[in-house]
């Protein structure tokens, strides 16, 4: 097997592994700042999904569809927090679980009721159709597109959570949401921000994801999973462990279907279980953080 | 509640009244469900209320009494339907040596599946006990020569029962009931005993602090993989009975939809009580008949009820009475 091959099978991972990483993000700020698993990021990355398709066709450009299903979507999420979520502070910490799994079957039954149980194709937009060719191999001129988005999209997380005041105020309450109330911090507004922000990742992974998956109900459900996957193998809670393991996930799903595709599929589960028998808190998670 | 020592009739069995009557649970349970034809609408719902109630109460072992969140018990269930069908259509043993080789081996399923994820705490469990039964889904989908793939498991019929010389007709609607309500009964008693005995205490005293149990001298590890493999027997056992009684086992089993419908079930019957499963399965397969009636989007209105429960009612809906009658603490 030669070795361009390889490489482009390769960036297809990346590519693959770029809407892990935003998908599991979301899944992973919430987690760190709420200490809530949602059990409804993939419903919300499929709703996400059907939200990109219907603004794209009613504005007539994908780029609107791209900018303002995640603006939405991010709303909506706040609109959640603000209703269901915030009643289950201080509770048990496996009732928001429960809640947002309800929730998830009323999302995509929901959704079926509006759009229909079968599948609609999302159509790449017509400045990235076609490949590129990388002097080595020709490559979907979109997959290079979703590369470039994730990596900026993380360059501006990054910059605001690190070099901004409201980044130190969220790094701050996932560490004491007491001290910071008692600095005069309306932690309640941060945590409706931060839902908001996790419901918005997730909505741009599945936007993201649309031209290259078919856009279904169930597509949530497999993305969950694999959402899961990835936040255990980096470490749930960790930024950092979210990108690293989403890329690693992807990545190894790629290489594997070259030798072997029936195993594609079962791979990142075999990934998820050798990490947690060498690493029980995932690559970069924090020991005493699992709870 | 009329004897005298009505106050201590949760400590201590009293020897008559609604005490004594609650602490024969496995009586009681099997008493109800020896009537369940009658008092549902249909066999074919009483039946499947046998069999998620079998299920649910294996998985009840696991959350309520111990307190481990698990969403990947449709692996379990799947297992035990799959491994019956195997055993009987690809091999052809009959059903008696099916079911406990199906049983024994989702137990070993489930230690491997536990060795990984009781390693992990609180929220983690729930997504890796998710992710594993997800990697079981697909295992069942590609091996498809032997699980049938997408299109399930066919080929194997059970229309009679043979035992100690006895032969009924499995495919009478009633006859099936009793013989399924038999092999509850059997889970029921197993369950019931595990309960009774100082390894439930255990599991009991892990769920309320599971610091102080290790302070205690319990080895909390092994009893919670000891646990998650009883949980996973009783609830394959489900899985057989279903196999039995529909003569095909669909892939969808093994969903992780599967997993999440267990969880409700139980949630809406009430965890931490015995019967509580029986009444979530039957509380909740009601509900789909009811509203799949009239409209196909029953499933908007199962997660409304549930996300109501979740955030108003989070003893479940035998939980809840068992407290209005104050025998809450004796958990029947």
């Amino acid at each position: 097997m030669d070795l361009s091959l390889i490489i482009m099978q390769l960036l297809s991972g990346i590519a693959l592994g770029a809407v892990l990483v935003i998908t599991a993000l979301g899944l992973t700020i919430v987690f760190g700042m709420l200490g809530v698993v949602n059990f409804a990021h993939g419903a919300l990355f499929m709703i996400g999904a059907y939200a990109g398709l219907y603004l794209a066709s009613l504005t007539g450009s994908f780029w609107w569809g791209l900018l303002l299903a995640p603006i939405l979507m991010g709303a909506f999420g706040m609109l959640i927090e603000f209703v269901l979520i915030r009643r289950l502070y201080g509770r048990s910490i496996d009732d928001p679980l429960l809640l947002t799994f309800g929730l998830s079957y009323i999302l995509v039954e929901g959704v079926r009721i509006v759009f229909g149980s079968d599948g609609i194709p999302f159509p790449t937009p017509p400045q990235l159709i076609g490949v590129l060719d990388l002097g080595i191999g020709f490559f979907p001129r979109y997959r290079l597109f979703v590369i470039a988005l994730v990596a900026v999209v993380l360059l501006l997380l990054w910059l605001a959570l690190e070099k901004t005041r409201i980044g130190l105020i969220v790094r701050a309450g996932a560490r004491d949401p007491m001290i910071m109330q008692v600095l005069g911090v309306d932690i309640g507004r941060v945590w409706l921000a931060i839902f908001g922000l996790g419901v918005g990742l997730a909505a741009l992974g599945g936007v993201l994801a649309g031209p290259m998956r078919s856009v279904n109900p169930e597509m949530g459900s497999l993305v969950l999973a694999e959402a899961f996957v990835v936040t255990v193998i980096g470490g749930l809670g960790s930024i950092v462990g979210a990108v690293v393991a989403g890329l690693m996930v992807g990545i190894s799903i790629s290489l594997v279907a070259l030798f072997a595709p029936e195993m594609a599929t079962i791979v990142m589960f075999a990934l998820m279980a050798v990490v947690l028998l060498i690493r029980p808190q995932g690559l970069f998670g924090v020991r005493g953080r699992t709870t | 509640m009329t004897s005298p020592s009505s106050g201590e009739a949760v400590a201590k069995p009293a020897s008559g009244g609604l005490g004594w009557l609650l602490e024969q649970r496995v009586l009681l349970s099997v008493a109800v469900l020896a009537v369940l034809p009658w008092l549902l609408p249909s066999q074919a719902l009483a039946v499947n209320v046998l069999i998620y109630g079998v299920v649910v109460m294996g998985y009840n072992l696991l959350f309520g009494y111990t307190g481990l969140l698990s969403f990947g018990q449709a692996a379990f269930f799947g297992a035990g339907a799959y491994f019956t069908g195997i055993a009987i259509g690809r091999y052809g043993l009959p059903w008696f040596m099916a079911v406990p080789i199906a049983v024994l081996l989702s137990t070993c399923l489930a230690a491997a599946i536990g060795i990984v994820s009781t390693r992990t705490r609180g929220i983690y469990f729930s997504m890796v006990t998710l992710a594993l039964a997800q990697l079981v889904y697909y295992v069942a989908l590609q091996a498809a020569s032997f699980t049938g793939g997408e299109n399930g498991l066919r080929g194997f019929t059970v229309d009679r029962i043979n035992l100690f010389g006895l032969s009924v007709n499995f495919l009478d609607p009633v006859n099936k009931y009793y013989v399924l309500m038999a092999l509850a009964a059997l889970a029921m008693w197993f369950q019931s005993r595990i309960l009774n005995s100082p390894f439930g205490a255990v599991i009991e005293a892990i769920r309320e602090n599971e610091q102080r149990a290790r302070a205690c001298g319990y080895n909390v590890e092994r009893s919670k993989l000891i646990v998650f493999m009883l949980s996973g027997a009783i609830s394959s056992l489900g899985g057989c009975m279903l196999a039995l009684h529909l003569s095909i086992v669909p892939l969808d089993i093994l969903h992780y939809q599967t997993s999440g419908m267990i969880v409700m079930m139980v949630l809406l019957g009430g965890a931490r009580s015995f019967f509580g499963p029986f009444v979530g399965a039957a509380t909740f397969l009601v509900l789909e008949d009811v509203i799949s009636v009239w409209t196909p989007h029953w499933q908007i209105f199962v997660g409304a009820i549930f996300v109501l429960f979740v955030l108003f009612l989070p003893k479940g809906i035998w939980g809840t009475l068992l407290d209005a009658l104050g025998v809450g603490k004796a958990r029947p």
